[in-house]
């Protein structure tokens, strides 16, 4: 390689890593604002502003469902397995929603820390299958659940 | 001088004449367009009438099939571009110019599609056609870039010119490919993680994963085809006023 080449090939070589570290120490530095979600335990540890619309992201808790009977209010339960938090939505529900989904509601947090949420996303996870390998692995109760760091990066 | 020629392989410093890889490309393309066709129909025939339905989504679950194909290629397209322009500014080789500049309409519309097949598929499941999250956000980052290369290289009337200043922003871009990658692994995000992994087996059965590989072998067969294409037709129109292109002009 001769020297011009060999200096341009320098020159390749710093855009790319140079850039590369610029913006990744930029990331780092603003990685709590790219999250898209804080978890229930941030929220429990008192890190979620209150009175401000954000986002929270967990699991619906298995059997916390109640579903108000004269209108489209629902309360639930939302884990990340070490602490939860309670939601209230008035609204409708994504088809994905279900107990044991991830989900990502959307609101405020009202004085006893509970979400009154405008919004509520499915968050589905990486395993798909087809209907008979899900029924038996909910038989033999080896069905996939998200681990707690999906919610808690 | 000798000694140089030793540092790379024989057809790397072939490809910078444009005949040889005008020749060498035509005579290429046959075979892959034969295998992209095959692999995309019946890729598409197994994936929508065979494999079987997800537990969750249902049949909504089929657009995998053109996302995820569509976003891996939209991102390696993005790595030959940059990776083409380095070769460019770095040995000053023309074909590897109209390469990278051939690379970015293709690019740009394999992003769009990601995008769009994306946003069809997130409105039944998750409920929203977008959110803001890091995935997202750097996929349409992705097709921002390809979109300022396609305009560098309209706006700069001097190829040459035109070439260099394309190949930096790309080179400049590259970094958003880790950051694409890594950005479910990295932050709390809404899109889930990779079903694929080179370390672990794949999170779904293999009846499931086997129309997927074929689609995205079919993806890349495809764009090998667009890609040739394009760049012999860089080639000819750059090339216009040398004779080897007059003859074949004439022949016609």
């Amino acid at each position: 390689m001769n020297p011009k080449r060999k200096q341009r090939l320098f020159i390749v070589l710093f855009i790319v890593f140079g850039v590369g570290a610029a913006v990744g120490l930029t990331m780092f530095a603003l990685s709590q604002n790219i999250n898209l979600f804080y978890s229930p335990t941030q929220i429990a540890k008192g890190e979620a502003p209150q009175a401000t619309r954000i986002r929270a992201g967990g699991m619906v808790v298995e059997g916390s469902v109640k579903r108000d009977q004269q209108s489209l209010n629902v309360t639930f339960d939302m884990t990340d397995y070490e602490n939860s938090v309670t939601v209230h939505y008035n609204g409708i529900l994504p088809d994905l929603f279900r107990e044991g989904q991830g989900i990502v509601a959307q609101g405020e947090l009202d004085q006893n820390n509970q979400l009154q949420a405008t919004e509520v996303l499915a968050k589905h996870d990486e395993n798909y299958m087809p209907p008979e390998v899900a029924d038996a692995l909910e038989k033999a109760g080896n069905m996939p659940k998200p681990e707690a760091e999906v919610f808690n990066k | 001088m000798s000694e140089n020629k030793k540092w790379m392989p024989r057809w790397f410093y072939q490809l910078a004449s444009p005949r040889w890889s005008y020749e060498i490309m035509g005579k290429l393309l046959p075979g892959f367009a034969v295998a992209a066709t095959l692999l995309l129909i019946g890729g598409i025939i197994w994936a929508l009438a065979f494999a079987p339905e997800d537990y969750q989504q249902g049949n909504s679950f089929r657009i995998i099939y053109i996302h995820v194909p569509s976003a891996i290629l939209a991102q390696s397209c993005y790595m030959l571009m940059a990776v083409a322009g380095a070769i460019g500014l770095i040995w000053k080789m023309k074909v590897a110019d109209m390469v990278a500049k051939s690379c970015a309409p293709i690019g740009a519309s394999i992003a769009i599609l990601a995008l769009a097949t994306g946003a069809i598929w997130g409105k039944p499941t998750w409920g929203s056609w977008w959110v803001w999250d890091a995935r997202l956000t750097s996929m349409l980052i992705l097709l921002f870039l390809y979109l300022g290369v396609i305009a560098l290289h309209s706006a700069i009337e001097s190829e040459a010119t035109a070439a260099q200043s394309s190949a930096v922003l790309a080179l400049v871009g590259l970094v958003n490919i880790p950051i694409i990658k890594y950005s479910v692994d990295w932050w709390n995000t809404l899109h889930q993680p990779a079903t694929f992994t080179l370390t672990e087996r794949p999170a779904m059965p293999a009846e499931m994963w086997v129309p997927l590989l074929i689609m995205v072998i079919g993806f890349y067969c495809f764009f090998a085809v667009s890609l040739m294409m394009r760049t012999r037709n860089e080639i000819l129109h750059r090339e216009r006023r040398s004779s080897w292109v007059r003859e074949l002009i004439e022949k016609r």
